[in-house]
């Protein structure tokens, strides 16, 4: 009888990284329904590529830090990453912005930095940021909602959007399926009046529904993920909160030159954000208080970003932002031990 | 019904307890051989009181306790010794230690045995000495030695007893067995713990899972007029813990570092009760155990009542072990157990369950991932930590930080690591950082404390290099005081810094001698000055030096008095602290009365007695202060009296100055003669008052110099003694582990009785 010495405790929940990735993969399928629904195909190709691409590259770097490739590759993270990168670009975005968007997320962003749990940053959303700063043009393309084409579900064809992502096509054909975003227009208001601009801008009367049912079916992954305990309702209820109240407060006192709290909640990347990118438990803070604050400055930083900041969009922005914060708030929200009067606070010091 | 709390964090892990509860407990049989491991405890081993080839009858004691914190141990069953040496033993550490080995000679032989009948007639103390000569140590897991936690009633005021029937590790029914089967016993220990600590209530936390043993529980519970409830805990690991269950039951959290006692709560496992009972009722010595062997390995899982000592290979076998499956071997339960390598390993008397698992049913952990800071282990923690940011620092080895984020109040329960999708051994990485941290304060504490020890020696050097000093300063002054001074009275005095080594009130003397001698240099000098005199250079030199001499005098005096004012009152002086520690706790104790009251809380009567207790403690403290106060007095009359001579001498000398000068004025002889009778007569007064002030004054030299004690040195003792005490103290508080606590607990003992022993025996002679 060979018995063996090991260290307790003796068994594990049947719970693993990969599991819960793939959870989260499951997660975000609601999410890119809609958007292919709303956007069409390029939604689905983008993601196929940076799919693909994200697991060549990382399978490339593991082999060269000579780690286990398929041990790791199995941990999906690299797919998550990738979706979560796709569905921020615009739809119809050439495939070389995905390309250097995603070999900056997996090899410089995560493996340079040591890999899985040791990024500081988001690597989808400081690649999103890298893209964003250097192809504004393609990047502030978005794809116009379907709502917008009138009469029924018309979007690009399959070919013809494997031929935008591809090739090329005339820029007419852009014309006629891109657009601004919900975001984008209430910023290039000029000197209207918010209420002015809702009724004289297309996105604002016929698209933004699109938007909101995109937020929508985010919202609903995110419930899912909540309800199977993969992240706790902290960060996301406290950063979505933080925007709200932001939000009403300075509509409450200007509504002509403020957007409304729900416009806020339901446009751009909000949903997706908060229960998507904010949870990435790798990048962000540690305990349950520390995620309370992290998602309420991020909610701040967002409305600050996105009311006074020269980008349509700053889930990526304040994202990363906190991101160089988490460490220094998790110094100040560690929780109180039992048996403790009170918590710790800071790194040194006798308790 | 009790209200049930909530503790932060906890698992679900599988229970597999069906499995072994559906047989009823059985006797396993007894081995050919025992292994006695010395050391099944918390504590100092004990010590052997047998020899090999003696012959041993069942529940005869085999080994003593050697320490304050230590356990005995007794033959399981008749036999020969036929061994003791180091043997393998159920430890983490796999290590092996000393045990006797018994040859069963299959007789089952009874020493002479019989129960205490009415326990409450006797003392309580005698009550404590027969379970620790019982050998009884908690049964939960730990083995803490049972007789030092009912002592603790002398110390703490303990309104809570807790008996933890919670079993909250899968796999483990041997109390929820012992609950069904033989809940009398149970209940039997309780009321005899309960009368040896007087709570005022006792709790027994179990958790939901256990039906048919809260029955078994309810319906004893009819038949006692104790105020005891049972607490029906939800099922979630770890709420066995202690700490865990303190907070469920009382929503009372222990502080970190702190013991339970120290608020007021005692707890107590299940198996110890229904131990104690057998003592106390039967006068059986602790020598078997209710043991759960089950796991995917054996065929029959069930409780067996087994001997302490019996080979887990016999265990394995009573429930029919097949041994081509058995792949794991766990001591303990899943999450805190250990595995044994070795099934010749015997049973001891904290072992509670024996897992034959299989490899299917607890396999290989899987490799270890990347840590993805999902935070799951935080919300799985019970004792509220970030496991994670632990496990970094551990990792890092940046053990100040992983000391910042209290990883000394980590249970090691295991939740984390039970929860994390990377698989991460995180446990293992808290004990190597502890066991790290432990090393480096050691060595720490080591550096320190030869530190101390050259100050100390140094300092006593120097100290006996200053009184030397002023002894060979004293003695010059006396002589040069010798020559220039003629009266009888001052000679007398300073003789006696000759007789005994000089102590501060010798230094007094040679310090006012000194002074005396400077102010009469002063005058002549200015004597000399006034009259032009030529030997003025001379004068002014021996003044100078006489200046000198009475500052040293002076200076020597000032030191001594520092070092040595620590002396005799240190006692009540303990005693004054003692008092206004008590009244600090009354006043607490008042306030959360008055809070309670407020609030309008159901604990108020519970506060309230606690308050009157204190009182009582409080006003007995400052009795016994005032008794030493008083007492302490007594030692004064000499001192009083000698300075109350001494008085008298000076007093008698200006009068005997007046009336002589009063006679040099005097130009009528009639008055003359009157005068010098009355001069004649004051010189007796004052010779007799000079003659009782010397006596005096021999007597206290003479009384430390008979004893041929230096009591400097007894003070310098007696000081070290005391700085050990509270450094043991200090140490004792931040102790981590009961065993680590256990160690300083004896030393602090043995510091305490000779710092005590020292004390006294300055005491006599100051
Ligand atoms: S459960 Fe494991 S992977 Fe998750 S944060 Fe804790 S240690 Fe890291
Ligand atoms: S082993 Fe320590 S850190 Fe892990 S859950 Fe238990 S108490 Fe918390």
């Amino acid at each position: 009888m060979a018995l063996i010495r090991l260290s307790s405790p003796h068994v594990y929940k049947a719970n693993s990284t990969a599991n819960v990735m793939r959870l989260v993969l499951i997660a975000t399928l609601p999410g890119i329904l809609a958007m292919t629904f709303f956007f069409g195909w390029g939604t689905l190709i983008q993601i196929a590529l940076a799919g693909s691409l994200a697991l060549a590259f990382e399978a490339a770097i593991l082999k060269l830090r000579k780690r286990p490739v398929g041990f790791f590759l199995s941990d999906g993270s690299a797919l998550v990453t990738a979706i979560l990168l796709a569905v921020a670009l615009p739809p119809f975005s050439s495939w070389w912005v995905t390309a250097t968007g995603i070999f900056f997320a997996i090899v410089i962003a995560k493996h340079l930095y040591g890999g899985l749990g040791n990024n500081p940053f988001n690597p989808a959303m400081i690649a999103y940021a890298l893209l964003l700063v250097s192809f504004p043009v393609e990047m502030t393309r978005w794809t116009s909602p379907m709502t917008q084409n009138g009469g029924g579900w018309q979007i690009a064809s399959f070919a013809d959007t494997l031929q935008a992502i591809f090739g090329s096509v005339e820029a007419s054909w852009y014309d006629s399926f891109t657009g601004a975003t919900p975001l984008d227009a209430l910023r290039h208001r000029g000197a209207l009046t918010t209420e002015e601009l809702w009724r004289s801008s297309d996105v604002l009367l016929n698209g933004v529904g699109a938007w909101y049912a995109v937020s929508a079916a985010w919202f609903m992954g995110g419930i899912f993920l909540l309800s199977r305990k993969i992240f706790t309702w902290h960060t996301p209820l406290s950063m979505l909160i933080a925007l709200f109240l932001t939000a009403s407060a300075f509509y409450g006192f200007d509504p002509d030159n403020y957007i409304s709290p729900m416009v806020h909640l339901g446009v751009g990347a909000t949903m997706l954000g908060a229960f998507f990118i904010a949870t990435d438990p790798v990048t962000s803070a540690t305990s349950n208080r520390g995620k309370i604050v992290f998602g309420a400055l991020l909610g701040i930083l967002i409305y600050i970003i996105r009311t006074w900041g020269s980008y349509p969009d700053a889930v990526a922005f304040g994202v990363l932002l906190m991101n160089l914060c988490a460490p220094f708030i998790d110094q100040y929200t560690q929780p109180r031990t039992y048996g403790h009067s009170s918590a710790n606070r800071g790194m040194k010091g006798k308790n | 019904m009790s209200k049930v709390f909530a503790f932060h964090g906890g698992i679900h892990p599988p229970e597999n307890k069906k499995q072994s509860t559906r047989a009823p407990i059985s006797k396993a049989p007894v081995p050919d051989k025992l292994v006695l491991p010395m050391q099944q405890h918390i504590g100092g081993p004990s010590l052997p009181l047998v020899k090999v080839g003696d012959t041993v009858l069942k529940g005869q004691m085999i080994a003593e306790p050697i320490s304050r914190i230590s356990a005995s141990i007794h033959a399981p069953t008749s036999g020969k010794v036929v061994d003791i040496a180091e043997y393998p033993i159920p430890h983490a550490s796999g290590l092996s230690a000393e045990c006797i080995v018994i040859e069963a000679d299959g007789e089952d032989r009874w020493i002479e045995h019989q129960g205490l009948g009415d326990y409450k007639q006797l003392k309580r103390t005698d009550l404590i000495e027969h379970i620790r000569a019982s050998g009884i140590a908690g049964m939960g897991g730990a083995g803490f030695p049972t007789d030092v936690k009912l002592h603790l009633s002398e110390d703490h005021i303990v309104n809570t007893l807790i008996i933890n029937a919670a079993e909250c590790e899968p796999y483990i029914t041997a109390d929820d067995m012992l609950m069904r089967e033989r809940a009398h016993e149970v209940l039997g220990g309780i009321e005899i713990i309960a009368h040896i600590l007087r709570p005022s209530h006792v709790l027994i936390g179990i958790e939901d899972n256990k039906p048919n043993a809260i029955h078994a529980l309810e319906a004893v519970l009819k038949h006692t007029d104790l105020n005891i409830d049972i607490v029906v805990v939800p099922t979630k690991y770890p709420s066995g813990g202690e700490r865990q269950l303190i907070k469920l039951l009382t929503d009372i959290e222990v502080p970190s570092g702190r013991i339970p006692a120290d608020i007021g709560i005692v707890c107590q496992n299940v198996g110890t009760t229904a131990a104690i009972y057998r003592a106390v009722h039967f006068g059986e010595p602790l020598i078997s155990r209710i043991v759960t062997v089950t796991g995917d390995a054996v065929r029959h899982p069930k409780n067996l009542e087994a001997l302490i000592g019996t080979p887990f290979s016999t265990l394995l076998e009573a429930c029919d072990v097949r041994p081509e499956a058995l792949s794991k071997l766990v001591m303990g339960g899943p999450m805190m157990g250990v595995t044994v390598e070795n099934d010749q390993i015997p049973l001891i008397k904290t072992t509670n369950c024996l897992i034959a698992a299989t490899e299917h049913e607890m396999p290989a952990a899987p490799p270890t991932q990347a840590c993805i800071r999902c935070g799951m282990c935080e919300q799985a923690c019970p004792a509220e930590l970030l496991p994670q940011q632990l496990y970094w620092f551990a990792k890092g080895r940046e053990f100040e930080k992983a000391k910042h984020h209290n990883l000394f109040d980590c249970i090691e329960c295991g939740a984390c690591a039970y929860v994390c999708p990377s698989s991460i051994p995180l446990v293992q990485y808290y004990r190597f950082a502890k066991s790290e941290i432990r090393t480096e304060e050691r060595d720490q504490q080591k550096a320190d404390h030869a530190r101390q020890r050259f100050e100390a020696r140094q300092a006593r050097l120097e100290q006996e290099a200053a009184e030397k000093e002023a002894r060979r300063k004293a003695r010059a002054a006396e002589a040069a005081k010798a020559q220039s001074q003629k009266t009888a009275v001052q000679s007398s005095e300073a003789a006696a810094p000759e007789t005994a080594a000089p102590d501060a009130k010798q230094l007094k003397t040679a310090a006012a001698v000194a002074r005396t001698k400077l102010k009469k240099a002063q005058k002549a000098y200015d004597e000399a000055a006034a009259l032009n005199a030529d030997n003025l250079a001379e004068l002014e030199a021996a003044l100078n030096e006489a200046r000198s001499k009475a500052d040293e005098a002076e200076k020597a005096l000032a030191s001594s008095a520092s070092s040595g004012s620590e002396g005799g009152d240190d006692q009540s002086k303990q005693l004054k602290i003692a008092a206004a520690v008590a009244r600090t706790k009354l006043k607490k104790a008042q306030d959360a009365l008055k809070n309670a009251e407020d609030k309008g809380l159901d604990g108020v009567d519970k506060l309230r007695a606690t308050v009157a207790t204190l009182e009582q403690k409080a006003n007995e403290a400052q009795q016994a202060y005032e008794k030493a106060e008083a007492s302490g007095t007594d030692k004064a009359p000499v001192e009083v009296d000698i300075k109350a001579l001494k008085q008298q001498v000076s007093i008698m000398r200006t009068k005997l100055k007046k009336a002589e000068s009063a006679i040099d004025n005097c130009e009528d002889e009639a008055d003359k003669t009157r005068l010098g009778q009355e001069v004649e007569e004051l010189k007796k007064r004052f010779e007799q008052a000079t003659a009782q002030f010397d006596k005096a004054e021999q007597v206290l030299v003479e009384r430390a110099a008979q004893a041929g004690i230096d009591l400097k040195q007894l003070r310098i003792d007696a000081a070290m003694a005391r700085a050990a005490v509270t450094k043991g103290e200090r140490s004792l508080s931040k102790a981590e582990s009961d065993e680590e606590r256990s160690q300083i607990e004896q030393d602090l003992v043995a510091a305490r009785s000779k710092a005590e022993a020292l004390n006294q025996t300055l005491s006599q002679y100051e």
